[in-house]
């Protein structure tokens, strides 16, 4: 084991360098290709001098177009990932994302609302913000009459809210107008970074890094979570307060997330699997590690649901058509003896 | 001599059920080994969960000085954390909410390891040990936790017979070195003879049976307690040797 955070290291350096490589890359990437040297050259201009060998509409669509996307990328993946990363360890469970207690159900139904009303961009993205964070309060309100240690009430709640939001979706999508309203549904229930602007972006990056740095700091309670809970009581831990304040942290993210990029399923359930074969299954490590991967994996299809076909492919879509064969490989190899933890 | 519990007319029952046990009152000092005994169902455990604080008993009241460290009788965890990782976890009291372990703590807890002699584990996964090392592992999760008080819920139930000497050995030690007082349950007369203190038999009738063990291991109380024929037996040594109790089996 003394070799171990050694190698962690070096996976944390490797992970990094991939990451930024890969931004850089994905500046470039899409219908209007951009070369990676040029990609470089534009955005180390504003700091340093450098002889402008670009056009303005290369420069425009790096600093205006892609660069946002990217970040919101590389923070939705990031987010995706921590939420099921912290929730797996919280309900002592592998096939479990943010689904469970109904925090994306809760903010898709929100998103979906707003769309059916045709409400403007920024309600939408609101909208799905305090729907996932209505649908977690009230699974509280559900689970909190019984005994409120008990993991399988809480489960039980989500799974009510949870139908109960896709419910009120279909409703909204049977009854939506099939040429006005339709189209932008469905398109926003898929996931994608297509709609992605500054503000935006700073809707999403707020509560991703506020609840990613809480998450980051709380990590080595997810350790204390993962036990069962009279024996995590037993060591002194506030099982059912810090259980929730987790929760909260995970709808903060999910919710934004969802708020500006739509239903990507997947990448919290995958992302916590493959870092804990890299690392371990640690929090304290899995937690740095899943955010790394997550923002990878997400950035990674992205690029390829922009440069794919000749029009763009949702990221949902890809995310799921990727995730289930990869989620698959990974069943089987636990049935010829892999783990599916280790 | 400072006492680490004390129990006042404590009783217990879950709904309208037959008590499990009434009246129970009696104290625990610092550096004390107190075992409890009682058949299946009679209440160990949840005299234990009374104590914890994870259960409010029906009757009565009950005072703990100090924090505890638990020893469960077994833990499943879903992930294969290592042992010192699983060790790490006793540190919980002394680590705030937003912090890691520090050093400090991860040196604590590869103490609790070597004072258990299982150094060896420290990187193993905890979910690949054998029953008896597990045992092992969360006795010095508990050791880690620095707690004034340690219960154990049958402590020796899956070990085989050198381990459990080992963990009877430990908890002989650490009420003598640390003065740490220490309540456990068990099913073994011996082991209760051979380390604690004092005796709390939980009898069939709900009463209770709460002195110097050696007073109260007689044959007659165990007899009573089990319901089947006990001999109390000397084993070896010129001094006197060990007390043993032997239970009678078998035709007669």
């Amino acid at each position: 084991m003394s070799g171990a955070p050694a190698r962690r290291r070096l996976l944390a350096v490797i992970g990094s360098a991939l990451l930024v490589l890969l931004a850089l890359a994905s500046l470039g990437i899409g219908r209007y290709s951009v070369p990676f040297a040029t990609v470089v050259d534009i955005l180390r201009a504003p700091l340093w001098p450098v002889e402008v060998h670009w056009s303005a509409a290369e420069q425009l669509v790096v600093w205006q177009l892609r660069l946002p996307r990217v970040l919101a990328a590389l923070l939705a993946g990031a987010a995706l990932a921590l939420a099921g990363a912290t929730l797996q360890g919280v309900f002592r469970n592998p096939l479990v994302d943010a689904g469970i207690v109904g925090i994306s159900g809760g903010a898709a139904g929100g998103g979906v609302l707003a769309l059916f009303f045709a409400w403007p961009g920024l309600a939408v993205a609101g909208l799905a913000f305090a729907g996932g964070l209505a649908a977690l309060a009230l699974v509280f309100a559900i689970s909190r009459r019984s005994d409120p240690r008990e993991l399988m009430t809480l489960v039980l709640a989500g799974l009510v809210i949870g139908q109960f939001c896709s419910a009120l979706v279909s409703l909204l999508v049977y009854c939506a107008d099939p040429e006005r309203q339709l189209p932008g549904i469905v398109y926003w229930l898929m996931g994608s970074f297509a709609r992605i602007d500054p503000q935006r972006l700073a809707l999403l990056a707020g509560p991703v890094l506020l609840g990613g740095v809480l998450l980051y700091r709380l990590r080595w309670r997810i350790n204390l979570l993962s036990l069962d809970a009279a024996d995590a009581a037993s060591l002194g831990v506030p099982v059912v307060a810090t259980r929730w304040l987790l929760l909260t942290l995970v709808a903060l993210l999910v919710g934004a997330q969802v708020a500006v990029s739509g239903g990507i399923g997947w990448v919290g359930l995958i992302v916590p699997h493959l870092a804990r074969r890299l690392v371990g299954p640690d929090h304290r490590v899995l937690l740095p590690a899943s955010a790394l991967l997550g923002a990878l994996l997400m950035l990674a299809i992205d690029d390829l649901a922009r440069s794919l076909g000749a029009q763009e492919l949702p990221v949902g879509l890809l995310a799921a058509l990727l995730g289930t064969p990869l989620f698959a490989y990974l069943l089987w190899r636990r049935r010829s003896g892999g783990g599916l933890w280790s | 001599m400072e006492l680490a519990i004390r129990l006042d007319g404590l009783g217990h029952r879950y709904g309208a059920e037959d008590w499990l046990f009434r009246e129970l009152s009696g104290v625990v000092r610092r550096g004390e080994v107190l075992a409890i005994l009682g058949p299946n169902g009679r209440g160990k455990t949840t005299l234990l969960n009374i104590l914890l604080g994870q259960l409010r008993p029906t009757q009565g009241t009950v005072a703990v000085d100090g924090s505890i460290g638990y020893v469960p009788q077994a833990l499943n965890t879903p992930f294969p954390y290592s042992v010192l990782d699983m060790v790490l976890m006793g540190r919980a009291r002394h680590v705030g909410l937003l912090r890691s372990p520090t050093r400090h703590d991860h040196a604590i807890a590869h103490a609790a390891l070597d004072e258990l002699g299982i150094a060896a584990l420290a990187a193993r996964a905890f979910t690949t040990l054998s029953g008896g090392q597990r045992q092992l592992v969360l006795f010095a999760r508990a050791l880690a936790a620095e707690s004034e008080l340690l219960i154990l819920d049958e402590p020796s139930a899956a070990l085989d017979l050198r381990n459990q000497k080992i963990i009877l050995d430990h908890i002989a030690k650490l009420a003598a070195r640390r003065g740490l007082s220490v309540v456990f349950t068990t099913h073994q007369p011996q082991h209760a003879s051979s380390v604690a203190d004092s005796a709390l038999l939980l009898m069939p009738d709900a009463s209770a049976l709460w002195g110097p063990s050696r007073e109260v291991l007689s044959e007659a109380a165990l007899t009573r307690l089990y319901g089947i024929e006990l001999r109390r037996v000397r084993v070896g040594g010129e001094d006197g040797g060990e007390l043993g109790f032997v239970p009678v089996f078998g035709r007669r």
